[in-house]
């Protein structure tokens, strides 16, 4: 490790309602890797957006190369040699690689876009990190590796001296994995700064030099990461909250009958000869990588997107799901990854977004029957405690647990037996994370049954009666919680096949 | 890599388009023997020009992602108010012409002004210019239509930049122009950075802000240049015809918009081309022209045009799909 190049000091931000950084502190030197952790929610992304001047700081000090800074924007932050590779990846996806790698500061020839020196240029990047990708091919071509390969070689050609590589593993292969850590490796050999931003225990170990833990938007600490275990970092990340006991075995009964059975499923290139049962009071755990065909397994029992094959049966009765509407008459409910965009309706009221899969039972004639339908909002409110001054509150001015009460309150209004739970505590914070954890427990105990989808291993580990794991579109593995590790889960869902 | 097919090494989509044009143009031709003078054929290239303009300018906007309805109302417009000011107030053509451009560039810059800054939906936004124009048009002429100098008159002159009449032989040299127009717009779109970012906002606007590009800005020339094409499509428009009269223009828009997504500008935005744009008016005009000379009235024009459009846009949708599917 060398010299310190840059240093945060006392940041702190506030959004309306919530305090994201409570004076945080963070320090990078040359040569280091440096992981910053902390569970969603708990205001990594904030401080890096703060400290390329996409978000301005309340108060505080940012420390760079010797001098004070404060970066006006992403560009000016890039120019200085400060660079994010984002999580969501920030491709533009009709141009061809080398156009994404040179946007924004192309090379000219006059006024006419010199697309062959741009080109030359990217085949050079390419070669000294030693990657094979096609500055002429067009980026939604190439598999999302290749297309972070491509985030790194512009972060890299912004001749930077900190790159913060932001969640850069979800969504690769373990092989694509092992690639990024060898150019991660060449960088820090070259005196570059990284900041390293992930969930995963593993590869903080084998990567990392030091990690900075922080908590609900507060700095917690920072340790050397070969002096420290696992459970220390767990530890200072999980602190004051208490979660649902991990589950150590299954709490079905041996003979609680098969609610839903789906047999060899098809529907396109993501979900390939997928079978699978689920029992009544089960919690199904669905885990594998990014871009396993999870999702789109659950869209297509679910009727949201077709598919060419396969049968699904309903405590036992063959059932015919073509359309979502067919899947919620037959009790099925579905909470969406994105809530935003499909769970709810953001400028309704609570009330409204309740009984939104069931208004035929709050019609009167063709009018709505208000007053039935607030008691019966009312009344899951105070079931599942959500917090809300009243059902007349518009969900936007809720939080996310709070959202995500009202969704999972719309499929129960509707009396579903079958809840799918698309990532259901994504940004989510860490307390309301838990009470969702509760809430699906209490009722798995009352008869419902769950496919809980998850990329977060902890929660896999921690609500499922079974697991059932995804890869590349294919189910590689079934697995019940009493053997399930996060080794013997990491490895079927990176198992290649055939 | 992918294994490209023939039809996508010729230019996919717009060479299909190509094979609709031939195929249209030889299909009139067989069916009636009116449409196959050359009277005609200067006819439909002369009453093309307008829409190449008009369309090679929404190209742009149609690429963002958006689109400009106020092109049509306001090609009427700055036509009035350019030859208001050469009829009756006795300025030379040459300024009436200017007029005329600065005026589309200022309404354009408007649109682009309302999108880009303030954010008001494309739609919205040129769907308001689009009325205002109507109105300033009327306005500028007092309501009435307006004769722009006849050829052979003081001031006429300009006609000829577009139909040169030499011994009661007439030659379009109105197409070279528009073929100049074409390929230099064709380079502007994909060598300069104003068409690297008019993709590049189409694509996806947030990574565009992200990269540090002024997409403000560039998004607001998107529809400047929109504005300023209605303007020269206005001058052609005023060349060609006797008269302009208030109060019309509305529709010429959706022929453009329709002529350039028939030529393969994506209709959520994210690609397109010039060339491509230039081959689908083509069939918007072939359509036009031809179908009075197989007996169907303005009418049936209409119903096949649009028929036509969703043809196109469903192969737009289709092609999304399959790329998904891979």
């Amino acid at each position: 490790m060398g010299e310190v190049i840059l240093t945060m000091k006392d940041i702190d931000k506030s959004f309306p309602g919530v305090h994201a950084l409570d004076h945080v502190n963070f320090e990078v030197r040359k040569g280091e890797v440096h992981a910053l952790m902390g569970e969603n929610g708990a205001g990594k992304s904030t401080l890096m957006k703060v400290l390329t001047g996409i978000y301005t700081k309340d108060s505080g000090s940012i420390e760079y190369e010797g001098r004070e800074i404060e970066f006006k924007g992403a560009r000016e932050a890039q120019d200085a040699g400060v660079v994010i590779v984002h999580q969501e990846l920030n491709m533009l996806g009709h141009l061809t690689v080398a156009q994404n790698i040179f946007i924004g500061r192309e090379f000219k020839k006059g006024i006419k876009i010199d697309d062959k020196k741009m080109n030359e240029e990217a085949a050079k990047l390419f070669e000294r990190l030693h990657i094979d990708i096609d500055p002429t091919a067009t980026m939604s071509d190439l598999t999302v590796g290749k297309q972070q390969m491509c985030e790194i070689a512009k972060a890299i050609s912004h001749d930077a001296k900190v790159i913060i590589f932001d969640e850069p593993s979800a969504a690769l292969t373990e092989a694509e994995i092992e690639e990024l850590f060898k150019i991660i490796r060449d960088l820090r050999e070259q005196q570059l700064g990284i900041v390293y931003i992930s969930h995963r225990m593993d590869e903080i170990k084998v990567i990392t030099d030091r990690v900075t833990v922080m908590r609900d938007g507060g700095y917690v600490g920072t340790l050397i990461t070969a002096d420290c275990t696992k459970d220390d970092i767990i530890n200072m990340m999980v602190g004051r909250v208490i979660y649902e006991d991990p589950k150590t075995q299954s709490m079905v009964a041996k003979d609680a009958p098969v609610v839903l059975k789906v047999e060899h499923l098809n529907a396109g290139r993501m979900v390939q000869d997928v079978s699978f049962e689920l029992r009544k009071g089960e919690i199904l755990g669905f885990s594998g990588l990014m871009g396993a065909g999870r999702t789109e397994t659950a869209r297509a029992i679910f009727g949201a997107d077709p598919k060419q094959s396969g049968d699904i049966y309903i405590n036992g009765e063959k059932v015919e799901i073509n359309s979502p509407q067919d899947a919620v008459k037959n009790g099925i409910g579905y909470l969406s990854e994105d809530r935003k965009r499909f769970g709810i309706v953001v400028q309704k009221t609570v009330a409204e977004n309740s009984t939104m899969a069931t208004m035929e039972n709050f019609m009167k004639g063709l009018f709505i029957n208000k007053r039935k339908e607030r008691a019966a909002a009312q009344d899951y409110v105070d079931q599942l405690a959500t917090k809300t001054p009243s059902v007349e509150q518009l969900v936007v001015n809720l939080s996310g647990g709070n959202q995500q009460k009202v969704v999972i309150a719309k499929w129960l209004v509707r009396d579903c037996d079958i809840l799918i739970f698309d990532e259901p505590t994504r940004g989510i914070d860490v307390g309301a994370k838990n009470e969702i954890y509760k809430l699906m427990n209490r009722l798995a105990s009352e008869g419902k049954s769950i496919i809980m989808i998850s990329s977060e291993m902890t929660e896999i580990l921690r609500m499922s009666d079974r697991i059932v794991v995804m890869c590349e579109g294919k189910k590689t593995g079934e697995i019940d919680i009493s053997e399930a590790t996060q080794e013997n889960i990491m490895n079927m869902a990176t198992r290649e096949i055939g | 890599m992918k294994q490209k097919s023939l039809i996508n090494r010729l230019g996919g989509q717009k060479f299909i388009v190509l094979l609709v044009v031939i195929a249209l143009f030889a299909f009139f031709c067989a069916l009636s023997p009116d449409f196959r003078k050359v009277t005609t054929f200067i006819d439909i290239l002369s009453k093309s020009y307008y829409l190449i303009f008009m369309a090679i300018g929404v190209t742009f906007p149609l690429i963002t992602g958006g689109v400009d309805l106020s092109i049509g109302t306001g090609l009427i417009c700055y036509s009035l108010a350019g030859g208001y000011l050469i009829v009756q107030k006795g300025v030379p053509t040459g300024v009436g012409i200017l007029v005329c451009l600065l005026f589309g560039i200022l309404i354009g810059f408007i649109n682009g002004w309302l999108i880009a800054v303030m954010d008001l939906p494309a739609f919205l936004a040129t769907l308001c210019t689009c009325m205002i124009t109507r109105g300033l048009g009327s306005i500028c002429s007092k309501s009435m239509g307006i004769c722009w100098p006849q050829n052979g008159t003081p001031g006429g002159e300009f006609r000829s930049i577009f139909k040169i009449v030499v011994n009661r032989n007439q030659y379009p040299v109105g197409i070279i122009w528009a073929l100049i127009v074409v390929a230099i717009m064709a380079f502007v779109l994909n060598h300069t950075k104003i068409g690297r970012y008019t993709f590049a906002i189409g694509s996806n606007k947030e990574a565009a802000i992200l990269s540090g590009i002024n997409v403000k800005f560039y998004h607001i020339m998107s529809y400047v240049i929109s504005g300023f094409f209605a303007a020269l499509a206005a001058v052609a428009y005023s060349a060609v015809f006797t008269t302009v009269q208030p109060g019309t223009g509305a529709g010429f828009e959706l022929e453009a918009i329709g002529g350039a997504i028939i030529g393969g500008v994506s209709a959520t935005g994210g690609a397109g081309s010039i060339e491509g744009t230039l081959i689908g008016v083509f069939v918007i005009c072939l359509l036009k022209t031809g179908l009075p000379f197989i007996g169907l009235q303005a009418n049936w024009q209409q119903i096949i045009t649009g028929l036509v459009l969703i043809g196109a846009v469903l192969v737009d949708i289709i092609k999304r799909k399959k790329e998904e599917a891979v």
